[in-house]
């Protein structure tokens, strides 16, 4: 049978087909244990870097130890109180996708573009000696290419902000990337996430921001689309559909 | 050709960035920090030396027609696995890669090689061409990520070197360095330090 008959260009296209899916398929399942274990790890580690309580390079263990001083709870959005359900076990991203467990969000109020959410969030609190130090929420929104997923940190006034990172995003490296870069990220530090009617007020305008701002945030260059999609995702989980009837609470009465 | 010449002479005398020009891309990419450019290049070289061996060992059983996309499936594949055990053992370079590793199967060095060599060759040989050009890439890689980093963030390996003023110190770090258009400046001094040590690599003017 020679090389070039269609016999054979059949033959040798299905079988290296063959080969190469079960090889490919092989390696993803078989480090998939591994990888899944990684990720876990790099959202915690991106969560304390993000709060502030970790900095460089960092192993496991430091990581492991420094997430001891967090406690997390599970909290209905739409009341604001703590729900019982276990935080080791309960995965809101899974939740998001499943009928029942999700809240649809109405387009009007979807300023993060994320179509639909967990009814219920975890939220992270930063204890020392006993004392809540700051409060960790998660957040997501879609950027240009991709769905950002991040943390907002506040302090206990629910006010000031402490930080904001992303542990996952598939934005553009060098242009929507740069939301990781360290410069930007400090930017937020110290600003105020509510006006003095309590909405969300946080803001990556275009350019740079008036010095002394208080809710205005440098924009990136080459990103406005990624830069608005993070104050989509800012203005979402920090307002009524979001962590709003949390934080109103947990203003009014301190840990309900 | 000899092991040696297999192995050694793409590191300069026919190098495949400086004189075939060729994985032009991922050199301007991935070369701010040296840690990147380490795993970059290591998987560069695995698969262009696997994928290379593959090839080769199917090279007689390849109808010409469909030869492109058969070479194209082996170096895919390669490279997914790369990026899995990437994600699986380094998750932070891996992360920090993002898409890069996934374009390894862009790279035109692996494609290259296979088509100009493996094909042709067998499978050891093949092999050590692989190697070879993997470490050809990798020099330049390294000479460029090595000035990079030094003169956009005064750092090698994230250890710093100069103080930058922003921490402290006295050096003023150049920020064209961590933009893409400077690789193509320490690419063409590469070429120009190359081709002056090696007169023969100089094409004649028209």
């Amino acid at each position: 049978m020679g090389n070039d008959s269609t016999a054979k260009t059949l033959i040798v296209a299905t079988l290296l087909c063959v080969v190469c899916s079960v090889v490919v398929s092989w390696s993803a399942v078989s480090l998939k244990p591994q990888q899944i274990k990684n990720k876990k790890l790099d959202i915690k580690k991106n969560l304390l870097m993000t709060a502030g309580l970790i900095s460089g390079k960092v192993t496991e263990v430091e990581i492991n130890k420094a997430f001891e001083s967090i406690e997390t709870k599970v909290v209905d959005l739409s009341t604001g109180e703590y729900s019982d359900v276990d935080p080791g076990n309960y995965d809101a991203r899974k939740a998001a996708k499943t009928p029942g467990q999700n809240h649809i969000i109405d387009s009007k109020t979807d300023v993060g573009k994320i179509k639909r959410r967990a009814k219920l969030e975890k939220v992270y609190f930063v204890k020392e000696n006993g004392e809540t130090k700051m409060i960790v929420l998660p957040a997501f929104g879609k950027g240009l290419w991709s769905t950002m997923y991040g943390f907002i940190v506040l302090e206990p006034n629910t006010v000031t902000v402490k930080g904001l990172g992303f542990y996952e995003h598939g934005e553009t490296p060098g242009l929507g990337g740069e939301i990781d870069n360290p410069n930007w990220k400090k930017l937020w530090v110290g600003k105020k996430a509510f006006d003095a009617n309590w909405k969300p007020a946080l803001k990556v305008i275009k350019g740079q921001a008036p010095a002394g701002s208080e809710h205005e945030i440098d924009g990136l260059s080459g990103a406005t689309l990624t830069a608005n999609g993070v104050t989509g995702m800012v203005q979402y989980w920090l307002g009524q559909d979001g962590f709003g009837p949390f934080l109103s609470k947990w203003r009014a009465g301190g840990s309900n | 050709m000899s092991v040696k010449k297999a192995i050694f002479s793409p590191l300069f005398e026919n190098n495949p960035i400086a004189l075939q020009i060729l994985g032009i891309c991922s050199a301007l990419a991935v070369t701010t920090k040296l840690e990147s450019v380490f795993v970059m290049c290591l998987a560069v070289t695995v698969v262009c030396a696997l994928s290379n061996f593959f090839v080769s060992v199917i090279r007689n059983h390849v109808p010409s027609a469909i030869r492109i996309i058969v070479m194209m499936t082996v170096i895919a594949s390669l490279v997914i696995v790369t990026d899995q055990v990437l994600k699986a053992f380094v998750y932070d370079v891996a992360k920090s890669m993002s898409v890069y590793i996934g374009l390894i199967i862009t790279n035109c060095i692996v494609m290259g090689r296979a088509e100009a060599y493996a094909m042709k060759n067998t499978p050891g040989m093949a092999f050590l061409d692989g190697i070879g050009n993997g470490l050809g890439y990798s020099i330049v890689l390294i000479f460029v990520g090595f000035f990079r980093e030094l003169l956009g963030s005064g750092k090698l390996f994230g250890i710093t070197i100069f103080q930058t003023i922003s921490e402290g110190g006295w050096y003023m770090p150049n920020g064209m360095a961590l933009l893409s258009p400077s690789a193509f400046f320490l690419i063409g001094i590469f070429i120009w330090i190359l081709r002056t040590w090696k007169k023969d690599q100089v094409e004649e003017t028209n």
